[in-house]
């Protein structure tokens, strides 16, 4: 076990709060086909209101702080806010589209000393990634800024989805990112829009395909073990928990609202109102995903998958219940190792239609 | 003999978790943890004080230890931190690079 791993075992073990990922805006200059977020601001916190939720996060004793949107480099004040997180010796992570970053932003990046930025290309083309993002020359305004920030020696991974439009330019795009010298990343989830709207699901690529995904040794590395059956599950498997959402990571809207993940739609605080800390110790929604074992799961518990299955509690909650299934970790299952989930065996050996809810601020 | 200065690197993040000191450097990604006495020396590197000075007042004053090999302990701990990236060492003072503020 790395020690990286270790210490964040202990913070799960310990409930701190290891990770945050905090969105910033949800405005965006991009209008990508896939994303889930309403583009409006809605009341985002102030300057003043985001230095002092990092203040609390730091004395929280999280590490590791994403800073997300929307796209963050739409905030006038965001420089002014990543000092302030580098001042705090947060690690620091931005996820953005970089399509506004120039020399002399990646020149600022580098001397705040951010861990890694994590950019958004759909395609190695040009037309089938500006397609997706709806911005005519984004792909090579993101692609020049990608040399930009690599060429000042920062670590850079180049985010992929895998939908409908750009399904078979994966290996390319792949190939791109080697040639540029920087990560890659690739996911097959599509997640409704916060209002509910569930038209960009017919984005998502059909199940088959993520078999030809999950067999590409490229993109999943050691396929034999990856594809393997799922052992039996022991004690230990049964009484473990799903992942650290709530344990020792969170979420935190632009207007405050803290989830306990990105992708898990439960209101859970509001740091206009309440403190980070009793947010964190004492709200009854974490409590409850907290105390989530394996062995509790309503049809998960018995799935032959349980031991080895990535069943985010996040979007079974969308699905209509935090102990049940999430239909899109039951795919993966299914299509890397052949053997039907329990959720399909009660449907017939069928995935299930899925009903979803997403991110709703909480009432002011 | 020349003093030694000691300062943190701008690239670096750190926290507290469970009495142990986590320090990364975002350059390299390497990842450290430090004890009680290590996160004294290294909450210290201002760039001004002199490692001497350092270990005699946060060191040698706190804990029951001899002098000489918590001397020779912490030139060996500030010159693997620095081999990382993690700290700046000269024979001169140094600006402390972030005004780093723990916690």
């Amino acid at each position: 076990m790395s020690l990286m791993v270790e210490m964040g075992q202990k913070a799960f073990d310990l409930g701190v709060p290891i990770a945050v990922h905090l969105d910033v805006t949800y405005r965006c200059n991009e209008r990508c086909i896939h994303c889930y977020l309403d583009h409006n601001d809605r009341g985002e916190m102030t300057t003043a209101e985001i230095k002092g939720v990092l203040d609390q996060l730091a004395g929280a004793g999280v590490f590791f702080l994403t800073f997300s949107g929307g796209e963050v480099f739409l905030r006038r004040d965001f420089f002014e806010l990543l000092e302030y997180a580098r001042r705090l010796l947060f690690n620091v992570k931005i996820k953005t589209n970089a399509v506004m970053i120039r020399e002399n932003e990646a020149q600022k990046l580098r001397e705040l000393g951010v861990d890694t930025l994590q950019i958004s290309i759909y395609s190695h083309r040009a037309e089938v990634h500006d397609a997706i993002t709806k911005l005519p020359g984004s792909f090579d305004r993101s692609i020049t800024a990608i040399r930009f920030l690599r060429d000042r020696g920062l670590k850079v991974t180049i985010a992929n989805v895998l939908m409908t439009g750009n399904l078979g330019d994966q290996y390319h795009l792949q190939k791109l990112a080697a040639e540029l010298g920087v990560h890659y990343t690739v996911d097959p989830t599509i997640t409704p829009m916060m209002d509910g709207d569930t038209s960009v699901l017919s984005l998502r690529i059909p199940g088959e395909e993520l078999r030809e995904v999950f067999r590409n040794p490229a993109l999943v590395g050691n396929m034999e073990e990856f594809c393997a059956p799922p052992n039996p599950p022991t004690s230990d498997d049964l009484e473990g928990y799903s992942c650290s959402a709530g344990h020792s990571f969170c979420y935190i809207s632009p207007y405050g609202d803290v989830f306990p993940c990105v992708q898990f739609p439960l209101p859970s605080g509001n740091l206009r109102r309440q403190k980070f800390v009793d947010i964190w110790n004492h709200s009854p929604q974490l409590n409850e995903v907290r105390s989530i074992q394996a062995k509790d799961l309503t049809v998960c518990s018995s799935c032959s998958h349980v031991s080895s299955c990535t069943r985010c509690p996040g979007l079974a909650y969308m699905e209509g219940s935090m102990r049940g299934p999430s239909t899109a970790d039951c795919e993966k299952s299914f299509y890397r190792t052949g053997i039907p989930t329990a959720n399909m065996l009660r449907h017939d050996g069928k995935l299930p239609p899925r009903p979803l809810v997403q991110i709703q601020p909480l009432a002011l | 003999m020349a003093e030694t200065y000691i300062a943190r690197s701008s690239a670096i993040a750190a926290r507290m978790l469970a009495g142990e000191m986590m320090v990364m450097n975002s350059l390299d990604s390497t990842f450290f943890t430090l004890n009680e006495v290590a996160t004294a020396i290294w909450q210290a590197a201002d760039g001004r004080t002199p490692l001497r000075e350092i270990v005699q007042e946060k060191v040698c004053g706190q804990y029951e230890i001899d002098p000489e090999q918590a001397q020779k302990d912490a030139a060996d701990f500030v010159t693997e931190l620095s081999k990382h990236g993690i700290l700046l060492v000269a024979d001169h003072p140094l600006a402390d690079p972030a005004n780093l503020e723990e916690r």
